[in-house]
């Protein structure tokens, strides 16, 4: 232990620390000051910037001896309680926050940039922004509220960018933060590894390191002989069910007799620091029997591939599924024009910019008993008394996290509990189970809260991808431009345990003829079991992967039948009264022309062309659009409940004021949950949302809201709570009445207000009298989203669809090979738009991420072995990379959705890759069948005039050849 | 002045010991080794700079901004060490100065500065431009040349800025200070001449390009995968009165274990006129000589060849310019 002493926020500080910390530990650590985050202590994401001496620098990778005697300046220091700093003012208004996880990295990494720009009284422009911020990055929010926040920050006049939408409700349809983007602001609110409860242990996984191999024996001795190690575990210590997951359970807590994929879980160990559970965890003698690995989907249903799963009738088929319609025979004899292709999407990783963390509790759990501060009143926190097994995590299922650790314990579900804490990130990658079960029998065995937090390596290596795919899609049309059949096939690689992907491929199945009515329709899927990582939810549920193949087929075919590519699409779309692939009719709330019509209109701007060259800068427009179901759909009952509850509370001055609580437990990931529950809440209830208080995720206080998936919240919890907001409004109405002396049918809410027959009473007057005579103040609705069918019964299978057009403007250079996206026009039918504001983050976010799906990201695996182990070899877009984004908001209302709002949060993420490689080809005159695009792939084709490529970067082979219908 | 309340979490990650790690990186312990060293000392002098790593004998290492050595450290790539020795408090170091003809950059001068020094915009410009690219503003603000340089990377981006300047590194030891060419410093991939657990790279230099000389970088990145160059190259071109090149350096990488000196191409274009068409011959000897390979996940050598095409003779016709005017704006730093 040394003497550090520095200033910090403009106060000093003077500690003894050892001399081997960062300077993130000793703020986040020793200081206590958590606004600080950290996403990969990798010096690669540039999130854990603070200031030293005025200038932006890691955090994480700075020793904090460095620092000595420097002024470092953090996110806690910018704003007083009275008064936000003028950056953190523009990124509510603008909504430049999601998450929040990485905005204190972004702020003040702006805030040096905005320093340095005052002090020569010049303001910053786009550009300066895009270079200080080059590496700051940010998963959720698509950068380009970002930049205008900054500008407008340091003076210029840059307004918010809200699309137009249909005139707001009361509170439904107004454009405001989420609610609790303020504390994210000022770097007080806590992500699950900002808790720390008096007496906590640390946890350490083994994992396999291994694709694929038969466990002979596990010797955990000499861990448990390091001094300081609490707990070690092993699959025989799991003393209820030994699997977990999703949809099927396959997936060992602790793997017993196998090990599938490398980053299977072995043993896991509680200890009183870090460094000995890390110490520990190296003392576990594991003796493996190496087994042939199956590395890729094609390979792993082929007779004689080795088995992963044994005892399944199918084999490393997961699943087969078929999706039929007409007779595609005779569909393509009726067509003029075939195009018959193989696309190949990679692997990618959500990158949520907080890794897994979660914290357990045991059962009887009092601070006190470890010298912690105590209140009995807390319900939740560091000094709470937990009367059950406690698991703090962020969670994108709190129910299913806590049915699956109950099951692993042994235990009645009511004997566990989950508080969801804030989530910096999720987008479909925090759905499966991570250290939740872990961190509750570490808890139980040793009696102390127990904090498992996954390094970024930990986490690209452990948790579920989105599926790589191969698909052949062969799509027929007559010389006028009408489709006539779509056969396609598609092998997805589900990697080593079922998670989503029988649902995810699913959707890659149901939505491979596109947006489109094609009248003769046969898609064969095989979800394949492999030693890669398991693959389960990502934004865009499968669907962004066949997008990628049906969009490139329509641009190929409309050039071959000498169309225009809009045209060709408008000819063919789906809309009010078509039948989908699944035979669903659409009854309703079809958007999609009216969304293709803003974007085309807003594209053939003055003197359009499709391409044009200026030297070596080879320009050109592509266009793709997209659809995806709200909900879950496929004859899943989907249900959410909420709970309201109303009180008042004395104002300062005038009339008391009426307040409310909505519960349900969903997640909030950043997307704006608890802005749309507050809307639907405040609209229903008539105070403003500022009032209402939103609980997300603690399974004792909030009910069931279920998953948080399939872009479905939105629509069911924004439903669950304005009918239970109506049913708490219903049950006052009686007192109501009293005041008014009317009838219970006559009185009306609104405003505020209790109408009858002319006269009116206050809301908060009826609240205090109801509350006197005893009539409850809360009420809880049940929201059963209307009947689904399953695949293949020819019924509806989504109760509702978003849909989307989105044209780009890419640019190539003819040096390099190099692309870059300048502008993206897109225009989204989200039935209604509740916020828009967070609406457009999503919108915005949407699209730059599935801009690295076309350009950056690809997680790369070598015969089960991953090469992305690392941060540094995953690139996601950065604020380089963000496009202009031009958003054009569709409301084709659905009659059954809350105000006519459908789902958004994956939709904008689906066609924008099919609209870069459209663009690219007109460009350049080259196809690109894998994705991401490979510059160095692109450039040799350009040169040798090669009209198609199908090597994305990191793929060593081919695309393999696919025959239509498949092998079985 | 009041201290900031003191959260203490005595349970995590204490000072005591740290763990010795193995290469390559490590994932199976997925507890990246967040202890690299136990004693932190930020010497005043290069005499006690060298006093502390012959106290430790080899068990101390020389850190500049950390952004190589910690990530390589915490990875398993390299072993953790018992102490640091950081020369960023020694006087002089962290600054730029001028000795005769020379300009020389102290070993904690950080890329930040070398991009923002008037003296090296003006008079080794491409080293601007290759400083520039490297990391982002938070790396380069912290990060080195001389880092840089003792990390010796084939295409480490100012090392092939400063290479192309016919730089020159200071090292100090037991046995004193010596300059070398800076070529002699790099042996191999990673591997330096400087024993960064014994002696100290103290200051780096070059001449100033002065009235007859410019100098220009550029590099090619890919979006995906890690943050190094698929190529990158950099010139530096002396005119005569005639406008006939009367010396000039090509330095570029990655081709072959280190930095490459692209010597024929720099015979084929001395004493001949700085034109194009000698341009094209540069790149004819480059490709004829220079050991371009395949890297997996990073670049072809086709495409390593095809860029050699198109932007050797831009790097040189820019060098050209600048040897021309007496001013010089740099392209691309912070890009
Ligand atoms: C996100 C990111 C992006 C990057 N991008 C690039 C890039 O584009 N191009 C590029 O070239 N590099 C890049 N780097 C690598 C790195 O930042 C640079 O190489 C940097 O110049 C290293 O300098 P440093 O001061 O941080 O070196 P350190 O990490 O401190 O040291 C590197 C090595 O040199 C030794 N050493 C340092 N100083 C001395 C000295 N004075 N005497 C003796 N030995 C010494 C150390 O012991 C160590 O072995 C990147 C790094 C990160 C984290
Ligand atoms: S750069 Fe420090 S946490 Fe990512
Ligand atoms: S808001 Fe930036 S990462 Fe979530």
């Amino acid at each position: 232990m040394s003497r550090l002493l520095m200033t910090v926020n403009g106060r000093a500080v003077d500690i003894e620390v050892a001399e081997s910390r960062f300077l993130s530990d000793v703020l986040r650590l020793d200081l206590g000051l958590t606004g600080t985050k950290i996403g990969c202590n990798e010096a690669e994401c540039g999130i854990c910037t603070v200031l030293v001496n005025g200038t932006p620098v890691v955090s994480c990778t700075y020793p904090a001896f460095k620092a000595l005697g420097a002024q470092v300046e953090t996110i806690e220091g910018l704003s007083t309680d009275e008064r936000l700093h003028p950056l953190q003012q523009a990124f509510l208004d603008h909504g430049a926050i999601q998450c929040g996880f990485c905005s204190s990295g972004l702020i003040m990494t702006a805030k040096a940039l905005l320093d340095e720009k005052q002090a020569t009284g010049e303001v910053p422009g786009e550009a300066d922004i895009k270079t200080a911020l080059k590496d700051t990055y940010c998963r959720c929010t698509g950068y380009q509220s970002v930049i205008n926040a900054i500008q407008q920050a340091s003076g210029q006049d840059v307004p918010p960018y809200i699309p137009s939408t249909v005139t707001a409700g009361f509170e439904v349809g107004k454009a405001q933060p989420n609610p609790d983007a303020l504390a994210k602001i000022r770097g007080t609110a806590k992500f699950t590894d900002d808790y720390s409860f008096p007496g906590m242990l640390y946890a350490r996984t083994l994992r396999a390191g291994v694709p694929h191999a038969r466990i002979r024996s596990i010797d955990t001795a000499a861990a448990r002989s390091l001094a300081g190690v609490r707990a070690v575990l092993t699959h025989k210590d799991v003393s209820g069910r030994n699997l977990h997951g999703i949809v099927d359970l396959d997936w060992p807590v602790l793997c017993d007799d196998k090990v599938r994929y490398s980053g299977d879980a072995v043993a896991i160990v509680a200890a009183d620091t870090e460094t000995i559970a890390a110490q520990a965890v190296e003392r576990i003698r594991v003796e493996y029997e190496l087994l042939a690995v199956v590395s890729d989907a094609m390979d792993a249903v082929r007779p004689g591939a080795p088995v992963l799963h044994e005892g399944r009738p199918d084999g490393n088929l997961l699943k087969h599924i078929k999706v039929n319609k007409g007779d595609v025979a005779s569909g393509f004899a009726a067509a003029d024009v075939i195009v018959d292709r193989t696309y190949r999407t990679p692997t990618t990783e959500h990158l949520f910019l907080e890794p897994e963390c979660a914290i357990g509790v045991p059962a009887g759990y009092h601070p006190a008993d470890f010298g912690g501060n105590q209140d009995a009143e807390a319900l939740r926190g560091e000094t709470a008394i937990h009367d059950k097994t406690s698991i703090y995590v962020g969670s994108q299922i709190p129910y299913l996290d806590r049915d699956q650790t109950a099951a692993a314990l042994g235990v009645k579900p009511e004997s566990v509990r989950v508080i969801a804490t804030l989530m910096g990130g999720g987008f479909g990658g925090k759905e499966d189970v991570a250290g939740q079960v872990h961190v509750a029998m570490l808890s139980e065995t040793t009696q102390r809260p127990v904090k498992m937090l996954y390094s970024r390596q930990e986490s690209l290596l452990f948790h579920p991808k989105r599926h790589a795919t191969v698909i052949r899609i062969r799509t027929g049309a007559t010389r006028k431009g009408q489709l006539t059949a779509v056969e396609a096939t598609l092998y997805g690689d589900g990697g080593a345990y079922a998670s989503l992907s029988e649902k995810v491929l699913t959707r890659a199945t149901t939505h491979a003829t596109g947006p489109y009515t094609v009248p003769h329709v046969k898609v064969d899927c095989f979800a394949a079991y492999t030693n890669n990582a398991p693959c389960g939810a990502f934004r865009g549920f499968g669907v962004s992967q066949s997008c990628f193949a049906v969009e490139s087929n329509m641009d190929i075919l409309a050039e071959e039948l000498g169309l225009d590519a809009v045209e060709f699409r408008r000819m063919n779309t789906l809309d009010v009264g078509s039948v989908t692939a699944t035979g669903q009719k659409m009854r309703e709330s079809v958007g999609l022309n009216e969304c293709i019509e803003r974007v085309d209109h807003d594209m053939r701007g003055d003197d359009f062309r499709w391409a044009w060259k200026q030297g070596h800068r080879h320009f050109a427009w592509g266009l793709a659009i997209g659809y995806k179901n709200t909900g879950l759909g496929g004859g899943a009952p989907d249900k959410s409940i909420a709970e309201v509850e109303v009180w008042v509370e004395p104002a300062d001055s005038g009339d008391p004021v009426v307040h409310a609580e909505v519960r349900t437990s969903s997640a909030e990931m950043g997307q704006g949950l608890p802005a749309v529950l507050a809307a639907c809440t405040a609209e229903e209830l008539g105070i403003p949302s500022s009032r209402i208080k939103v609980l997300l995720g603690d399974t004792d206080y909030c009910p069931d809201g279920g998953p948080t998936t399939a872009s479905r919240q939105t629509y069911v919890s924004g439903n669950a709570a304005r009918h239970a907001a109506k049913a708490v409004l219903a049950q006052l109405a009686p007192t109501a009445a009293g005041l008014l002396e009317c009838a219970a049918g006559a009185v009306t809410f609104a405003a505020n207000e209790a109408t009858a027959e002319g006269k009116s009473v206050g809301l908060a007057e009826v609240i205090m009298q109801a509350a006197d005579s005893g009539v409850p103040l809360l009420a809880e609705y049940e929201y059963w989203a209307p009947k689904t069918q399953a695949l293949g019964s020819g019924g509806d299978m989504h109760f509702a669809f978003g849909f989307c057009a989105q044209a780009v403007l890419c640019e190539v250079d003819s040096r390099t090979g190099k692309v870059h996206v300048h502008k993206v026009i897109a225009a989204h039918d989200v039935g209604r738009a509740i916020n828009p504001l967070t609406l457009e983050g999503q919108i915005e976010g949407g699209i730059v991420m599935c801009i690295g799906y076309a350009l950056t990201e690809h997680y790369i695996q070598e015969q089960g072995e991953p090469w992305t182990k690392v941060m540094a070899r995953y690139k996601m877009p950065g604020i380089k990379h963000t496009p202009k984004i031009i958003s054009h908001i569709v409301e084709h209302a659905t009659a059954s959705g809350p105000y006519g709002a459908k789902g958004v949060g994956e939709l904008p993420s689906i066609p924008t890759s099919a609209a870069i490689t459209n663009a690219i080809y007109r460009a350049t005159g080259v196809r690109v069948r894998s994705l991401p695009v490979d510059q160095d792939e692109l450039l040799r084709a350009m040169r040798s005039g090669a009209k198609e490529i199908e090597l994305g970067w990191g793929h060593e082979q081919a695309i393999p050849t696919v025959t239509l219908g498949g092998e079985m | 002045m009041p201290s900031v309340p003191v959260a203490r979490n005595e349970h995590r990650a204490s000072g005591a010991g740290f763990t010795e790690c193995e290469s390559p990186v490590n994932y199976k312990r997925n507890a990246v080794i967040r202890i690299c060293w136990n004693k932190y000392h930020s010497p005043r002098s290069i005499d006690e700079a060298i006093e502390w790593l012959t106290h430790y004998d080899g068990r101390a290492q020389v850190i500049g901004g950390g952004t190589d050595l910690l990530l390589e450290i915490q990875q398993g790539l390299k072993p953790a060490v018992e102490a640091m020795v950081d020369p960023c408090r020694i006087a002089g170091l962290n600054q730029v100065t001028i000795d005769e003809d020379y300009i020389v950059i102290g070993c904690a001068v950080t890329h930040t500065q070398v991009v923002s020094d008037k003296r090296i915009i003006r008079d080794g410009t491409c080293l601007v431009e290759s400083c520039g690219v490297i990391g982002g503003p938070q790396v380069r603000n912290v990060a080195t040349l001389a880092g840089n340089v003792a990390h010796a990377l084939p295409a480490g981006d100012g090392s092939i800025g400063l290479l192309a300047l016919n730089g020159e590194v200071e090292v100090a030891d037991t046995c004193g200070r010596r300059w070398m060419p800076l070529q002699a410093a790099f042996l191999g991939p990673g591997k330096s001449a400087i024993d960064h657990h014994r002696s100290l790279l103290t200051r780096l230099r070059f001449r100033a390009t002065g009235a007859s000389a410019g100098s220009a970088f550029t590099r090619v990145m890919r979006p995906q995968g890690v943050a190094l160059p698929m190529i990158s190259m950099a010139a530096r071109v002396q005119l005569d009165a005639d406008n006939t090149i009367s010396a000039v350096r090509i330095a570029l990488g990655p081709a072959g274990p280190v930095p490459y000196l692209a010597e024929p191409a720099m015979e084929v274009l001395t004493g001949g006129p700085a034109e194009p068409g000698q341009f094209d011959k540069a790149v004819k000897a480059v490709l004829a000589s220079a050991p371009l390979r395949t890297s997996k996940y990073r670049a072809t050598r086709e495409y390593r060849a095809e860029m050699i095409r198109t932007h050797l003779p831009l790097v040189l016709a820019r060098a050209t310019e600048r040897a021309c005017s007496s001013d010089a704006v740099p392209v691309g730093a912070g890009q």
